[in-house]
């Protein structure tokens, strides 16, 4: 795996070809856009699809008032238990996913010599161990309050479709250690931000023992995001001969 | 109640037609919708589009309905465009082939069941375990890659086992041409069957070649690879069962009749109102499409229509969980393979078929890596050791 940045044969700028670009401005200059008007007729056009659309989905019931009791420590609350159970929901659907992430950038450590004494494979082994007693906790707090916590709720189905640019970058064999931490930055900013309002909503909505026992989770993330931003840090001035 | 395909005109094709805002209308929802709502859409997308690669192939051959097919091959398009934009994009590219693999399984497994050429439902059945196997692979993609539980998508109509492995579905080509049927003595269930697998394993087949390089991880780009090969070799199987002495126009005729069945299931069966419209506006449109079809075969064929159809169309195709019919086929036939147009126990299979097969399994075969260990579990594998199942009821 290329780990360096390098000056190559890049293409995609317009001082790459200087001939063909001075040809593309002068007709480009000239030409008239076909339709006249101004650009916010497509706002208008995304404004009648965004007022008519429909939700992406719901969140289901909760289970029954005797199950809740049965398996309950923290019986849900409120008249509006679906808000909690979609957070929740949102925020175990992101664990999950980054147990995922956090493999797939193993895969990439062991690839690439060199990276131990800046970024030790055991850290991450330690951060994806610590995001899949996240998912569990979240597995173990959901059913606690009746939920389900194998739906896909809304905000949970919104996760993963923000989700799909990250899982991209760091299982594309071509993107090196450093640009796949790029992924586990905006996962880890999230994360951290993420069980913060988890923790919030969960006081605010009166469930003081599930706020509690987020709060461990929250102090892991705000490591892991400490982690992979010294090693982003590390590994670029490393690369500018300034470790 | 049954459609009488001789009373029923439908929409003329003179009235058929489209704004950009009806083809880009509000996709049904991923997560509240039922999934064979979803099944259906798919199913019907499979439909459109085999309906306009018919129509060009003809038109290759053809140039005097050039002008006709032209006509009644722009509304097939439109169609087919509001048909598959129904599907919104929170379904990422691997929820959406849970989904295929869904259609594929149970709607197979519906038409296996109902299918009154006994040669036919075995050659069903035999592709059926194959999807199986397929749904099972992309749903262990799905959770080791994405983190994702496939059942989200199947809502727990659908198992999700291993079926005959992929890995062994690999054939020599000449062990994936079957007999066709006689279109002559062949019942109209048996050539809309036959018509319906063919275009929904066409579609899989362009859906997968299409969306496998979209993927970042090798490991997902490899097994697309591999599962898009077997549906290479089920459009062979498929279309092979199909009488290829038909004329064009017979055929022609088929494919509507096809398109005005599967519609027709599709009202009888669909639980969102909103939907549910759709389809019956589309029903109209191919039985318009069906009497302009007619029409043409009475003046070019100098035959009566009625060789080619019947009257009334046979039970709508049966959207529901077909587990129970699946897990018998799999008890029963995981072990068959094919020789020639024959299926045959596992001992029987060419020789032409086990070499092919060594030779493109001999760096690995990617759809047993990425299911090794992998038993589904509900939630994700990582949710093993705490979901406690059926907490809910």
């Amino acid at each position: 795996m290329e780990t360096t940045t390098r000056i190559g044969m890049n293409k995609t700028g317009i001082k790459s070809s200087p001939f063909d670009t001075r040809a593309l401005l002068e007709v480009s200059d000239e030409a008239a856009p076909s339709v006249p008007g101004p650009e916010s007729e497509l706002v208008a056009l995304k404004m009648s699809y965004a007022k008519e659309a429909d939700a992406l989905g719901s969140v289901p019931p909760p289970a029954t008032v005797k199950g809740t009791v049965k398996s309950g420590v923290d019986a849900i609350k409120g008249a509006r238990p679906q808000v909690v159970f979609d957070k929740i929901a949102e925020r175990l659907a992101f664990e999950r996913t980054g147990v995922r992430l956090y493999e797939a950038l193993l895969v990439k450590h062991a690839a690439t010599d060199g990276l131990e004494s800046i970024v030790p494979a055991a850290e991450l082994v330690k951060i994806r161990d610590d995001e899949a007693a996240h998912f569990r906790l979240l597995v173990e707090s959901m059913e606690s309050l009746g939920g389900d916590p194998t739906a896909q709720t809304p905000c949970a189905a919104a996760t993963g479709i923000a989700g799909q640019g990250l899982m991209q970058l760091v299982n594309d064999p071509r993107t090196n250690f450093l640009q796949s931490l790029q992924a586990l930055h905006i996962a880890e900013l999230t994360d951290v931000d993420g069980w913060a309002m988890l923790i919030e909503i969960a006081r605010s909505s009166g469930h003081t023992k599930l706020a509690e026992a987020f709060q461990r989770a929250e102090q892991q993330e705000e490591r892991h995001l400490a982690n992979v931003r010294k090693w982003m840090l590390g590994l670029t001035k490393a690369e500018l001969g300034k470790a | 109640m049954a459609l009488d395909l001789l009373k029923m005109n439908g929409t003329p094709l003179s009235k058929q037609r489209f704004t950009w805002r009806e083809m880009v209308a509000k996709p049904i929802s991923k997560l509240d919708d039922d999934a064979f709502t979803r099944v259906r859409v798919i199913l019907m997308n499979g439909i459109e589009t085999e309906a306009l690669r018919f129509q060009h192939a003809c038109a290759r051959m053809n140039g005097e309905l050039r002008p006709a097919l032209a006509q009644i091959r722009r509304v097939e398009q439109h169609q087919a465009t509001q048909v598959n934009w129904l599907l919104g994009a929170d379904h990422s590219p691997l929820e959406t082939t849970i989904a295929y693999e869904q259609v594929a399984v149970e709607v197979t497994a519906a038409l296996a069941q109902n299918e009154p050429d006994d040669y036919l439902a075995q050659a069903y059945r035999f592709g059926l375990l194959e999807d199986f196997d397929h749904l099972y692979r992309y749903s262990a993609l799905m959770d080791r890659m994405e983190g994702k539980d496939a059942n989200n998508i199947l809502q727990s109509y659908t198992d999700v086992l291993p079926g005959r492995p992929t890995a062994v579905e690999h054939r020599d080509p000449l062990d994936d041409v079957r007999e066709p049927f006689k279109a002559k003595d062949a019942a109209f269930l048996t050539k809309l069957n036959a018509t319906v697998l063919m275009a929904s394993e066409h579609q899989t087949h362009d859906y997968y070649m299409n969306i496998g390089p979209l993927f970042a991880d090798p490991v997902a780009r490899l097994l697309y690879a591999e599962i898009a090969s077997i549906e290479e070799q089920h459009v062979t199987h498929y279309e092979s069962l199909i009488d290829p002495d038909q004329t064009w126009l017979e055929q022609w005729l088929m494919h509507e009749a096809t398109e005005v069945y599967t519609y027709y299931s599709c009202v009888q069966h669909e639980s969102n109102p909103r939907i549910k419209a759709i389809w019956e506006r589309m029903l109209d449109y191919e039985l318009g499409h069906l009497q302009a079809v007619r029409e043409l075969f009475k003046k070019h064929e100098k035959r009566d229509p009625m060789e080619v159809l019947d009257g009334s169309l046979p039970e709508p195709i049966n959207f529901a969980s077909q587990r129970e019919f699946v897990r018998q086929t799999l008890t029963n036939e995981v072990d068959l393979r094919a020789r020639g147009t024959q299926f045959v126990p596992l001992d029987q299979e060419s020789d032409a078929s086990r070499e092919y097969r060594a030779y493109l399994n001999s760096q690995g075969s990617p759809t047993d890596t990425i299911a090794k260990g992998y038993h589904w579990f509900p939630g994700g594998e990582l949710a093993r050791k705490v979901v406690t199942i059926g907490a809910r009821h």
